[in-house]
């Protein structure tokens, strides 16, 4: 990927931070290259976008979120945003094809040296505290070791952006970034995932 | 001996500058000098705001040159930032929703191109009526009627001191009373000086020689209130010859509109207590305590308005 050495701030990104401030708080880690899987909270359609603006720009560059395939990918300017300017890995919900596993191009864009932005609820929670997590992210963790596992907290989006609403009310939501999730040895996949949410929950306080 | 408009802009935002500039050399030897902590915090929060001065001074330089219309949208972004501000301090439903995107979709610019108009006989009323009587009957219509009376009064306030209040400050720019058409931005220059003046004085005055501090904000003593609005009615006074008013009328309407100040700075004190404060995080300068920045001139600037109206245009 060819970064210009000066960037103007995507107009994307001038735009969140007008509609909702999307202030970054790194608190149990700082900004930094290496490789990570973010994972957040899931309230609303904005969460996509708003932690990938409250990233740096040199990090936003090389992290790629994980969105529906079904809101994402369609025509229009919606889609244009999702491929030009967020460079989103499509997931398929609805899985079209019942043998291929809609983790592939996660773990594809993994081996290709990117970082992933996962909602592991699958699903928005229109509330304060995230709902169970599914276990696709078990699967990322033991697969890919070596990558650094961040819980993000979005706070105060659910307000901004009920379901069914089409416009955000704007307001000021923080970001915030918790320590690195440790791997722990031969531990199942629901004490791993459980963890993995009391990790974002954590971050709620 | 007549100043032109553009030759008072220019003396004035030149003393400004002066000002501001002999200020920071003045905060920047005392920080050098100082050991003690305490007195550094003291220091450090005005030179902050020093520079808050600096930026919000080379705003209205050029909002001056450009016009009433620029004007205009300075405070509209200014009111934006602080109901988006309102708005992020109160717990909403999502049976609110509608009503907030009218506030701030349709109420801020509807607003404000009235002010920029001066069409009086609408914006005097548009919030406070129309729209105080629409957005419960939005609000209304979902049923959702747990906290009803709170989440309306909310929404109603919010609206009322971010966007009704502030707008009136451009208004005092399309103000025209006789003898002095055409010289309404110089007005408001006036006001702002005043109310500004009083803010800052406050502040430096508290920090230097305060003794009891302010319930409301414990940033200001008793005493340090007193010396700034003493010190910005004199200013006020002193500068009656670029306003309407004679020298003793000055020196009333500056008066008053310290006092309002006073009072406006309360209120949203005690608006920003009873919502649960909150400090928000380092960012944007500009959009980080919006609505602290304009409680000087949320009540002042009504007041100064309508008293301008009422005495010194037929």
């Amino acid at each position: 990927m060819a970064t210009l050495p000066v960037r103007f701030l995507p107009p994307i990104v001038w735009l969140v931070r007008l509609l909702v401030g999307a202030y970054p708080r790194w608190i149990g880690c700082a900004p930094s290259a290496v490789q990570r899987i973010y994972f957040a909270n899931h309230t609303s359609h904005m969460d996509t976008v708003v932690l990938w603006a409250a990233l740096p720009g040199e990090l936003r560059a090389n992290t790629r979120p994980v969105a529906a395939k079904d809101y994402w990918d369609r025509g229009g300017i919606r889609g244009q945003i999702a491929r030009d300017e967020l460079n989103v890995v499509m997931i398929d919900r609805a899985r079209d094809d019942p043998a291929a596993d809609p983790l592939d191009p996660l773990r594809e864009a993994l081996e290709n040296g990117f970082s992933l932005i996962i909602f592991p609820e699958g699903t928005r929670t229109p509330q304060p505290l995230p709902g169970p997590f599914r276990s696709g992210i078990y699967h990322l963790a033991m697969a890919f070791p070596a990558v650094e596992l961040i819980p993000v907290y979005i706070e105060n989006l659910h307000r901004s952006m009920p379901k069914g609403a089409l416009l955000p009310v704007p307001t000021i939501c923080t970001v915030r970034f918790g320590a690195p999730l440790a791997r722990i040895e031969g531990e199942a996949k629901e004490s791993f995932v459980e963890r993995a949410r009391d990790a974002v929950a954590a971050l709620a306080g | 001996m007549e100043l032109s408009l553009q030759q008072t802009f220019f003396a004035v935002f030149g003393a400004l500058a002066l000002l501001a500039t002999a200020a920071s050399v003045l905060v920047h030897r005392l920080m050098a000098r100082t050991g003690d902590p305490v007195k550094l915090t003291w220091i450090g929060q005005l030179n902050s705001r020093l520079q808050a001065s600096w930026l919000i001074l080379a705003l209205f330089a050029v909002g001056f040159a450009l016009g009433e219309v620029a004007l205009a949208v300075i405070f509209a972004i200014a009111s934006f930032f602080a109901l988006r501000e309102f708005v992020a301090l109160t717990p909403i439903k999502p049976a609110d929703h509608t009503a907030l995107i009218i506030a701030f979709y349709v109420a801020i610019p509807v607003q404000y191109v009235l002010v920029a108009s001066g069409w009086y006989q609408l914006y005097a009323v548009f919030i406070p009526v129309y729209l105080f009587l629409v957005l419960p009957v939005i609000m209304a219509w979902r049923h959702d009627t747990e906290l009803y009376l709170q989440r309306v009064a909310k929404v109603q306030w919010g609206l009322m001191l971010s966007v009704y209040c502030v707008s009136h400050a451009p208004a005092i720019a399309t103000l025209e009373p006789p003898g002095y058409e055409g010289r309404g931005a110089l007005l408001l220059l006036y006001f702002l000086l005043v109310v500004y003046m009083s803010e800052s004085i406050a502040v430096m005055a508290s920090a230097s020689f305060g003794r009891t501090p302010l319930r409301s904000n414990p940033n200001k003593s008793r005493e340090g209130v007193l010396i700034g609005a003493a010190a910005a009615t004199v200013i006020g006074t002193l500068l009656w010859w670029m306003t309407p008013f004679t020298l003793w009328q000055a020196a009333l309407m500056s008066a008053a509109t310290v006092f309002a100040a006073f009072v406006g700075g309360l209120v949203l004190a005690s608006v920003k207590r009873s919502l649960g404060e909150r400090q928000w995080d380092q960012g944007v300068a500009l959009s980080r305590g919006v609505l602290e920045r304009l409680e000087g001139i949320t009540f002042s600037a009504p007041v100064f308005f309508h008293a301008t109206v009422y005495f010194f245009v037929p």
